[in-house]
């Protein structure tokens, strides 16, 4: 940025007479394209570049309430690291958010990719149906938490007393109250939200797919499973990498969800990187422990992000 | 902002004029200066010299118009215009830190109790007996609660504990007494569990809501939070895990929020449930339901009911600022006033703080009576370990959590010892 400025003082005003034209044309192109990216690279750079640093930077520094009335915060080395390292709750809050990005993905996905398939068919009320199903998208995420806490209570839940009425009670399943169900029952609310992000972006994608291909295999004789392998599924790859990436990077940071359904409990069953993160910062107001956890999450987004640059060059190519 | 024309407004004109494509630089130059106005207007925020500011976490309507009543009489009173601002109980502490951090601080912070020693510790409130406030007429366990190492930082107005309460008709019909001993609520509700009701309902949610409910079994057995790993400590969560074992407390209470527990016994669904007065409000609405209230049930006859002081506490931040800690004090005194403190506490349930005003508040409401002598035996929970209750608190739901789910207890409250002392 301080090269545009500086650099264009200089030129001026006798240089800008004797330069030839197509020159001249070349570098007001070139400050005008400068112009408008500046803001944007500013704008990185102060809402995503600092914070990215600043929280790094905090993840080796003794940061606690204290530093709020100094100001101080002293370097102390990797302490923050290997107390989050030696607790075992981080271990378990790592293979936690792991179980429930790959089960809420899969499950999000193949759901919504069946819907999105199933929409393209025609059929009566076929557009009441799916604005229907996106509700989901539409509640808070932090109202679901509350409603769904209620449908599985192991007691009194909707849930329970529908598999009674069905004859399927036998003992009420402990949705959230067992530490072995309770991070199966979390996917399962993750996927029910997460469905109807999945179904519409896949079901614009599949809009988009020729009519012809289609046609044509209908003509090769396809059968409906060869003609989504090999129609479908090819031509919808980019939509669905972005899909998958989009939904790996809202899920594997969640929050709210858990913190209405579980509180991460029982018995840190359903403890994440995320809410190990805000416990570190928010209850214990150890900011440095908080930024650790931080950092190993943005570690993961990040990794992932190479990926999905990388697929999408390949694919471009 | 809106003196400066948008970036591409700018750009257009330009461009028509035929002026120098390099001044396309303008926006980055506008959109810095848009980012430095922004940023100094977040730090100094200016006061104004008659306006003085009470934060608290009454986000709940009736709270909030009860603070607003109380902070207008108390306005008239002291000649000032008094505002209100509320927050989310669990925000109040990031809050009042962030603006301690932008020298924004309100002149008044109500924290709950079992938070003010952390934003006490590094010095950030003003010790209220040196602004002239009194601790006459307190109960010496009150000043404690409002209290860190020694120095009154708090005023309390209520405080509350947690109690039993019971569904009168139910026991009744049963022909049971209010249990008094744990061996007798063991008793009692197991036999007024049937069918879908339950005999009693407590939260062992993972929360502070669980560790306060937890606390009145731990203390009245002897226990410690200093030694979680104590026999005794142990005793009490093996006397929840008999509760869970006899069938008499649903499964459900490791995912219960204290009003979760409360919807519960109005619902029928417990005969018997742990929970405090600021519940009493919502029980009322229910007109059919006739609820009784007692101590919390000892060990054994004769041992003394120990139950955790709860509330919030009125402090001074330490804003430098003399002359305003000096007006924010007589706030306080105002607001912690006899006439303040009965007023609070007929809307809110809770007890009042000044002994004065409990005595009045007692021959009004001779229901709550086993609660006001509860709150006498009360304990605050950082009474010991100061900020450290933090570290305490998570470790110990983590253990109870375990142990109520299957784990042996004394193997989960050894590594909740272990994990609470590592974290301090």
């Amino acid at each position: 940025m301080s090269t545009t400025t500086a650099s264009a003082p200089a030129v001026e005003p006798a240089a800008v007479a004797k330069t030839p034209r197509p020159q001249r044309a070349r570098r007001r192109r070139r400050l005008s394209q400068w112009g408008f990216i500046a803001p944007a690279v500013v704008f990185m750079l102060l809402f995503f570049g600092y914070p990215l640093v600043r929280n790094v930077v905090m993840s080796f520094q003794d940061f606690s309430p204290s530093t709020f009335f100094d100001g101080k915060s002293p370097f102390n080395g990797t302490d923050n690291w290997s107390k989050v390292f030696e607790d075992d709750l981080f271990g378990k809050a790592l293979w936690h958010t792991i179980v429930f990005t790959i089960g809420s993905l899969i499950g999000q996905f193949g759901i919504g990719l069946a819907l999105a398939v199933f929409f393209t068919k025609k059929f009566p009320l076929n557009g009441f149906l799916r604005s229907l199903i996106l509700l989901p998208w539409l509640v808070p995420m932090v109202v679901s938490g509350i409603v769904w806490r209620r449908i599985l209570d192991q007691d009194t839940g909707v849930l329970n007393s529908f598999f009674d009425t069905l004859g399927l009670g036998g003992g009420h399943t402990p949705w959230l109250t067992s530490p072995s169900m309770a991070l199966f029952s979390v996917i399962m609310v993750n996927i029910w939200i997460g469905i109807p992000f999945n179904m519409v972006i896949l079901y614009g994608g599949l809009q988009e797919i020729p009519k012809e291909l289609y046609e044509a295999a209908s003509l090769d004789g396809a059968s409906a499973w060869r003609t989504f392998r090999s129609i479908t599924l090819p031509l919808l790859k980019p939509v669905i990498t972005v899909v998958l990436v989009l939904g790996f990077m809202s899920t594997v940071k969640i929050l709210d969800l858990i913190l209405a359904l579980t509180d991460g409990g029982p018995a840190d069953s359903t403890q994440t990187l995320g809410t190990l993160t805000y416990q570190n910062s928010f209850v214990q107001l150890d900011f440095g422990a908080g930024a650790v956890v931080g950092n190993v999450l943005i570690l993961i987004s990040a990794v992932f992000a190479v990926f999905y640059l990388r697929a999408n060059r390949s694919e471009g190519k | 902002m809106t003196a400066v024309p948008p970036p591409d407004a700018t750009r257009a004109k330009r461009r028509r004029t035929g002026r120098r494509a390099r001044r396309a630089a303008a926006p980055l130059t506008v959109v810095s200066a848009l980012v430095a106005t922004v940023a100094l207007a977040g730090c100094g925020q200016q006061r104004d010299d008659d306006v003085y500011t009470v934060l608290n976490s009454s986000t709940d309507d009736s709270y909030h118009s009860w603070d607003a009543a109380t902070l207008k009489r108390c306005s008239a009173q002291l000649g000032i215009t008094i505002e209100q601002q509320s927050v989310p109980a669990a925000q109040v502490m990031t809050k009042s830190l962030r603006m301690a951090s932008s020298k924004s601080l309100p002149d008044v912070i109500q924290f709950d109790a079992s938070e003010m020693p952390t934003f006490a510790e590094p010095g950030g409130l003003v010790d209220l007996r040196t602004l002239g406030l009194s601790t006459q007429d307190i109960p010496k366990g009150i000043v404690d609660f409002g209290s860190y190492k020694g120095t009154y930082y708090g005023a309390a107005r209520t405080v509350n504990t947690l109690a039993l309460f019971y569904n009168k008709d139910l026991l009744k019909k049963a022909g049971l007494p209010v249990p008094t001993t744990w061996d007798e609520m063991r008793e009692t509700a197991k036999k007024l569990t049937q069918g879908k009701q339950y005999g009693i309902a407590l939260s062992a949610g993972g929360a502070e809501d669980g560790v306060f409910q937890f606390t009145p079994f731990m203390w009245s057995n002897g226990g410690d939070e200093t030694e979680l790993d104590s026999k005794n400590v142990a005793g009490a969560l093996d006397y929840w895990k008999g509760l869970l074992k006899d069938g008499s407390l649903s499964k459900s209470t490791v995912n219960w929020t204290q009003a979760d527990v409360n919807d519960q016994f109005m619902a029928g669904n417990a005969a018997m449930m742990i929970n405090g007065p600021w519940q009493v409000e919502t029980l009322n609405t229910k007109k059919s339901l006739h609820w009784g209230i007692a101590q919390i049930p000892v060990p054994k006859t004769g041992d003394k009911s120990v139950g955790p002081l709860g509330g919030a506490i009125l402090t001074v931040p330490n804003t430098g600022d003399t002359a305003r800690e000096k007006t924010a004090a007589k706030i306080i005194q105002c607001m912690s006033s006899e006439k303040e403190q009965i007023t609070y506490a007929r809307n809110s349930w809770m007890v009042p703080a000044n002994e004065k005003a409990a005595a009045i508040w007692r021959k009004e409401v001779p229901e709550l009576d086993a609660l006001a002598d509860q709150v006498a035996t009360a304990r605050s929970r950082t009474a010991k370990v100061g900020a450290g209750w933090s570290s305490v608190s998570l470790a110990l739901q983590s253990a109870f959590q375990s142990a109520l789910t299957g784990q042996n207890s004394a193997a989960a409250l050894k590594k909740a010892q272990a994990r609470a002392t590592s974290g301090n």
